[in-house]
């Protein structure tokens, strides 16, 4: 008798144990029970609508997997006034293609008319800006790029190499998008030309960049690049780039409008060979077109 | 020595009855689609970690999912839903808590497929909103399968579609949920 009591308070208590952990769990917040997720490291996105800031390379990459097709026009001087539609009747393009490889990987190329140049470059971005524990604050990355003129040359009485059409640049891209409004970077940048026009000048010019944007709607930003040349610099020859514009995003396209006192649309043509300036009116309307296409679908059913 | 093992079965069993009332998952399958019909480019997007927890003694019904989880087809058309339509960074989290108005006509110990009727209230986008679904549950050797089907209204959660893309993103979204339990061990 004794033993049969003493199993039934046995189940007794042990249904009473489940009853109260029961009702302890009777709380509204049932996913609650599952524990707290602990907050995951996430990558920073969107610190730019493009690739570009203006003239200069962004921060940003291209998706793996896709394509971006660049059209960029540089139109004539606004200064030229109305006989010149404000500089529309003369334009310069560049098309390029552009590839995303991996989140921080990509490639592209592409010619320009100004020169005939043909240009390509590798970007690469070893640390990302991200949110979350141990995350770093900062994106850099580097691009390094070549150009390769295809013009015909300008100085025939000496003897020309095919490696003289050819120059380098190298830059490294120091950004953080500080808020959905505002992201800023630092770009230092060295560009090496195998051939200079003038004996006066030297093969490697080096010059510091910076670029930003303000976000002021969903689907608008201004943006400015500007680069500083440290060394080569010809007194009322040569001036450094600036660009002032806003990017327009439309579903598939982004459209960057913008005035700028550069023509060149790759990094030794725009840093080396602008030779307009901003306080005697000299610039230019211009706009770049990109159009994202996915090349590789992503697996998304399975 | 029997009698320890008695002890032992009876708490085995009991815990093991309570710990059933409670299902969850946390790799439950939402998928959306706001394809416009005859449009050729299609929107939509699957998130295969939704978090679910079914109360099947209350009746009780939850799911929480994170927005950047959506996969689409093509990245871009990702990163427009982040950051233009539910924008991710200042609404990371959409969830759900509802009830099952007909829990009692649910034998969750019998196998079946039994038609329920979800109530409940949707979070999405910083917006709460009633939201009603007709959903199944499903048992099948003591696996719970819970599955619903509804349609939102984008401009209920303030989800703005602007005119430019009208012809290609649909002003409702249809969202199917698809989440194969098992018991949370506590």
């Amino acid at each position: 008798m004794r033993k049969y009591f003493f199993y039934t308070s046995l189940m007794l208590s042990g249904l009473l144990f489940n009853a109260v952990t029961a009702y302890a769990q009777q709380t509204d917040d049932l996913i609650s029970l599952l524990g707290k997720e602990k907050p995951k490291k996430e990558r920073e996105t969107n610190a730019f609508k493009s690739t570009r800031v203006v003239n200069g390379h962004s921060m940003e990459f291209l998706a793996p997997g896709t394509m971006d097709f660049r059209i960029l026009h540089r139109f004539g001087q606004v200064n030229n006034g109305y006989s010149n539609m404000f500089g529309l009747d003369q334009a310069s393009m560049r098309m390029g293609f552009d590839f995303g490889i991996l989140q921080n990987l990509m490639i592209g190329f592409g010619r320009s008319t100004y020169k005939k140049e043909l240009d390509g470059f590798i970007k690469f971005a070893p640390l990302r800006q991200a949110t979350g524990t141990g995350s770093f604050p900062f994106t850099v990355a580097l691009v390094a790029g070549m150009t390769y003129n295809t013009s015909p040359f300008t100085d025939t009485s000496i003897k020309n190499y095919n490696t003289s059409r050819i120059a380098y640049y190298f830059q490294a891209i120091i950004g953080r998008k500080f808020s959905e409004v505002i992201s800023l970077q630092v770009m230092p940048t060295a560009v090496h030309n195998n051939l200079v026009l003038l004996n006066s000048q030297s093969n490697d010019q080096y010059s510091v960049g910076v670029g930003g944007r303000i976000k002021f709607s969903k689907r608008m930003a201004f943006t400015v690049d500007y680069f500083h040349r440290i060394t080569g610099l010809e007194k009322g020859v040569s001036f450094n780039p600036l660009s002032v514009g806003i990017d327009i995003e439309t579903g598939g396209h982004v459209f960057q409008l913008h005035f700028s006192n550069s023509t060149g649309m790759n990094e030794r043509a725009f840093i080396t060979e602008t030779t307009n300036r901003w306080d005697k009116a000299e610039i230019r309307f211009g706009f770049n077109l990109s159009r994202v296409f996915q090349i590789v679908k992503k697996k998304k059913h399975s | 020595m029997k009698k320890l093992l008695f002890i032992v079965a009876v708490f085995a069993e009991t815990t093991s009855i309570s710990a059933q009332d409670k299902q969850f998952t946390k790799t439950g399958k939402i998928t959306f689609d706001a394809t416009v019909p005859k449009s050729p480019e299609n929107i939509d997007a699957v998130n295969k970690s939704v978090v679910c927890v079914l109360d099947i003694k209350a009746g009780a019904l939850q799911f929480a999912v994170l927005m950047k989880g959506f996969e689409f087809d093509r990245a871009l058309m990702m990163e427009h839903f982040n950051e233009n339509y539910v924008e991710s960074n200042k609404y990371p989290k959409a969830d759900f808590k509802g009830t099952i108005s007909n829990n009692a006509a649910v034998n969750y110990t019998r196998d079946g497929v039994y038609p329920v009727k979800v109530k409940g209230k949707l979070t999405m986008h910083g917006e709460t909103k009633d939201v009603e679904a007709d959903g199944k549950i499903t048992i099948k050797a003591g696996k719970i399968t819970a599955a619903a089907d509804f349609e939102v209204l984008f401009k209920d959660y303030k989800i703005d579609i602007p005119e430019l893309v009208a012809d290609k993103v649909s002003k409702t979204a249809r969202i199917k949920v698809d989440c194969s339990l098992e018991p949370l061990k506590q």
